[in-house]
């Protein structure tokens, strides 16, 4: 049941481009995006027990690298990425390897993650060789065949690159959660003290969780430095934008694969819909989406804290 | 008999308030030592000292002549230290074979090795049938088992049992003594266990060492430890 | 010059300070992280707008009215959201308060738009002369006003039976149930006082600044900045923290671009989360 619903939503995301037009098609590709940023997300938090509020930082720094790379030495985001993904990953690690060293737990935590962003977002603001707060910017080119090299091309390509990599990462990621890594993850989230005294090296578990899931947050930022080709760091490494990441694996599910997924796929058509009624109804609704998302994510904690798709597969056969 | 956990020494204050003060014993290979003195005696502070939780003010504290003064918990752990907790700390949200697979992970790096390690522990304490069950849904004495399993998946040498026997039945902690006996004798696992229930220390130990408000008192067969009067006035006369 | 800013620093941290006592009480009590703070204080700063424009009312008269609204809410939210979710592990209350955040700011944004709202009183622009000091007017009565207030609290948790309770209730949780307090209503109380500080915080301030949807999670960050400085959970440290970081981004507002005033706050809260948690002033425990 479970293998046929899979089946059945692979061949629905496999052949979508072909009956969807330009503005489904960009829906469903932002869609891919933010299940692929909440699977990342979910690697920190919903495995190792970690709340970063700061992800954006990562989508910052991929974005900013790879775009930076590609426009002044010419460097294309295929090899990119892979600078993009370390400067991530070794941000990352410096900021664990700091709680861990400092015993910084729990809502401090959290709010080194936040005070890390926040740094990041006010230090892009006054680097004027990356634009500043005038924004940075990649050529937008013709948007017709596939360039996976320098990633130009149709919206059908971008498409299918973000659906490999959500699915990549899913693939990943349930591999890690059955590998002995994995499980360290997950005693590490359940019990710290107990896991350390069952041999769990307790700083590089956590240095692992942060660096893997930054560089592939970044390794996200890099497709979407390419897919919108418009930086600014209030955007990119703004607070808002760590909460809209962290929203589709809350609601899916904390610590599930399918949550990240199912949540993304629930609240961006959501957010689209809700946008669309109230523009065809002529009302000024700047806000109005965002405020439907706090809404779904308090209904979500209050009445099924452990997300959508635990209280599901409880109900499948 | 040789000697695998030496203690010489060990002096730990909190706050200025002495909780151990120049401790030493020893337990040797393939020996079974209880730790009993009355409540607040230090006897968990001196656990906590010997797994690494934090290091002693002074003293030093060897496993095989090998100094553990220093080491992090996962460090005496890969020493050869296992340990449990006075207050069972299950990982509530995994179930009881992958907390027992996360100890096993320890002794063995091969995810199938592991598992099987696993199994083989589960059946060894009697909680093979829960094996799918959450942690999070074992009664106490589950539970005391469960933290038993993951302690011995990592194949310690030593095994520091913080008052595993508290809150079961006459009958349970028969069982308990039985299965550590049974490891005793056929694995030479040396066990250091803090008790209250004299059942269980006079079943399982060879020798006793009393410490009382943080100092060592005496050491002996546990038939003439009860016996010895200075015990009586510490502890078993302190008690109803 | 210098001075000057070190004094109008001094009067907009004593209201940051009454801003963050909220946060702190909350958060000493029940060990909850209010992550809504900002943006309930922005949803204050709304309402005394809105006095001031609909009914004339000065918003230093009608910050004790929001104020006490502010209470009733505090304590609606808490008895009906919150209550449950005490002993709940703390990233759920925070992805909890979160979520009041976005609807707080979104909503403000819906209903006020996004231009700014600001309030014109009739001496917007009198200071008074002291000595060789130039004082507005306005910071000094709203500065005047949040001092008073804390002060009051203070007084409250120090000498009257409820706040005896309170802080009863924040040593020991247990000891407190076991000799009969009301938990449930004395931290329903703390919550409620919790949001009537920043509320009457958030009235003083829109007084000085225009009320602005997205002030909302810069002065939760704020709020944050100050209590990890001053010590999470500890009264007086969220004033004095409130005052340090007053003077400090008025000064690092002269001395450098205004632009780099929040990287140093956000600087100071990293320095400090690593090498003082307990804060400037707290004890290490």
């Amino acid at each position: 049941m479970k293998r046929t619903a899979l089946f059945v939503l692979i061949g629905l995301f496999l052949l979508a481009p072909l009956a969807s037009g330009p503005y489904l098609l960009s829906l469903l590709t932002t869609l891919l995006t933010f299940a692929y940023l909440g699977q990342a997300w979910n690697i920190m938090m919903g495995f190792a027990g970690q709340l970063s509020l700061g992800h954006a930082l990562y989508v910052g720094l991929g974005a900013y690298v790879s775009a930076a790379l590609s426009l002044f030495w010419g460097i294309p985001p295929i090899l990119g990425v892979f600078p993009a993904m370390a400067a991530a990953a070794l941000v990352g690690s410096a900021i664990g390897f700091l709680s861990f060293r400092f015993a910084v737990k729990g809502v401090h935590f959290t709010l080194l993650t936040i005070a890390f962003a926040e740094i990041a977002r006010l230090t892009f603001q006054h680097l004027s060789a990356l634009g500043g707060t005038g924004g940075l910017f990649l050529p937008v080119e013709a948007r017709t065949g596939v360039d996976l090299i320098h990633l130009r091309g149709d919206p059908r390509m971008f498409y299918y690159v973000i659906l490999a990599m959500a699915a990549a990462l899913f693939l990943a990621c349930r591999a890690l959660m059955a590998s002995p890594l994995g499980y360290r993850w997950q005693a590490l989230r359940e019990d710290p003290a107990a896991a350390e005294s069952l041999g769990v090296n307790l700083l590089r578990v956590k240095l692992a969780a942060i660096a893997l899931s930054a560089a592939l947050t970044a390794a996200g930022g890099v497709f979407t430095a390419f897919f919108y080709n418009a930086l600014f760091p209030d955007q990119w490494f703004g607070l808002g934008y760590s909460i809209e990441i962290i929203l589709a694996p809350i609601i899916g599910g904390l610590g599930t694969l399918f949550g990240p997924i199912l949540g993304a796929i629930l609240l961006t058509p959501l957010g689209e819909a809700i946008t669309a009624v109230t523009d065809g109804l002529g009302w000024q609704s700047a806000g109005i989406k965002p405020f439907c998302y706090g809404v779904c994510l308090l209904l979500i904690v209050k009445f099924l804290p452990d997300g959508i798709w635990p209280a599901i597969r409880k109900r499948l056969p | 008999m040789n000697t695998l956990l030496e203690l010489q020494g060990v002096t730990k204050s909190f706050r200025g308030l002495k909780a151990n003060e120049d401790i030493g014993f020893t337990v040797g290979e393939g020996e079974i030592v209880g730790l009993i003195g009355p409540n607040g005696a230090g006897k968990t502070t001196l656990f906590n000292m010997i797994a690494g939780v934090f290091p002693p003010d002074r003293g030093t504290i060897r496993l095989s002549g090998r100094d553990l003064v220093g080491l992090k918990p996962h460090q005496t752990c890969a020493a050869g230290i296992g340990r449990t907790f006075q207050i069972v700390r299950p990982f509530p949200h995994l179930t009881v074979a992958e907390n027992v697979l996360i100890g096993a992970l320890h002794a063995e790096k091969k995810m199938h090795a592991a598992r099987t390690r696993a199994a083989e522990v589960l059946a060894l304490v009697g909680l093979d049938a829960k094996a799918a069950q959450k942690a999070g849904t074992l009664t106490l004495p589950e539970r005391k088992c469960l933290e038993v399993a993951r302690a011995l998946a990592t194949r310690p040498r030593l095994l520091l049992l913080d008052e595993v026997m508290a809150g079961l039945r006459p009958n349970e902690t028969d069982q308990m003594v039985a299965i550590f006996r049974r490891l005793n004798r056929e694995t030479g696992l040396s066990i250091l266990l803090v008790e209250h229930v004299m059942r269980a220390v006079m079943a399982l130990s060879h020798r006793v060492v009393v410490i009382n408000s943080g100092r060592f008192l005496c050491a002996g067969l546990p038939a003439d430890v009860v016996k010895d009067p200075r015990v009586l006035e510490c502890y078993l006369g302190g008690e109803d | 010059m210098i001075l000057d800013q070190v004094v109008t620093g001094l009067l907009t941290g004593l209201i940051y300070g009454l801003l963050a006592l909220g946060l702190s009480v909350i958060f000493g009590v029940m060990r909850i992280v209010n992550f809504a703070h900002g943006e309930m204080s922005v949803v204050a700063m709304y309402a005394a707008w809105a006095a001031a424009r609909y009914l004339g009312l000065d918003p230093l008269l009608s910050l004790i009215p929001i104020a006490a609204i502010f209470f009733g809410a505090g304590y609606l939210l808490q008895r009906g959201l919150i209550q449950p979710f005490v002993s709940r592990p703390d990233y759920m209350q925070f992805i909890l308060l979160i979520s009041v955040a976005l609807i707080l700011t979104n909503g403000a944004l819906l209903v006020f738009g996004p231009e700014a709202r600001g309030i014109q009183v009739d001496y917007a622009f009198d200071s008074y002369e002291i000595g060789t000091f130039l004082i507005d007017k306005v910071r000094l009565l709203a500065a005047g006003a949040a001092l008073t207030l804390t002060g009051l609290l203070l007084a409250f948790f120090r000498f009257t039976l409820t706040g005896k309770a309170i802080r009863a209730a924040a040593d020991n949780r247990t000891g407190a149930q076991v000799i009969g307090l009301d938990i449930g209503k004395l931290y329903a109380v703390t919550f409620g006082i919790g949001t009537a500080s920043l509320g009457a915080a958030g009235v003083l301030m829109a007084l000085l600044n225009d009320a602005i949807p997205r002030l909302g999670p810069e002065l939760t960050l704020l709020s944050f900045v100050i209590v990890i400085v001053g010590g999470l959970g500890s009264m007086t440290g969220a004033l004095a923290g409130g005052v340090l970081i007053g003077v400090s981004e008025a000064l690092a507002g002269t001395l450098l671009q205004p632009s780099l005033k929040s990287m140093f706050s956000f600087a100071l809260l990293v320095l400090i989360l690593l090498l003082r948690p307990q804060g400037l002033l707290g004890e290490r425990s």
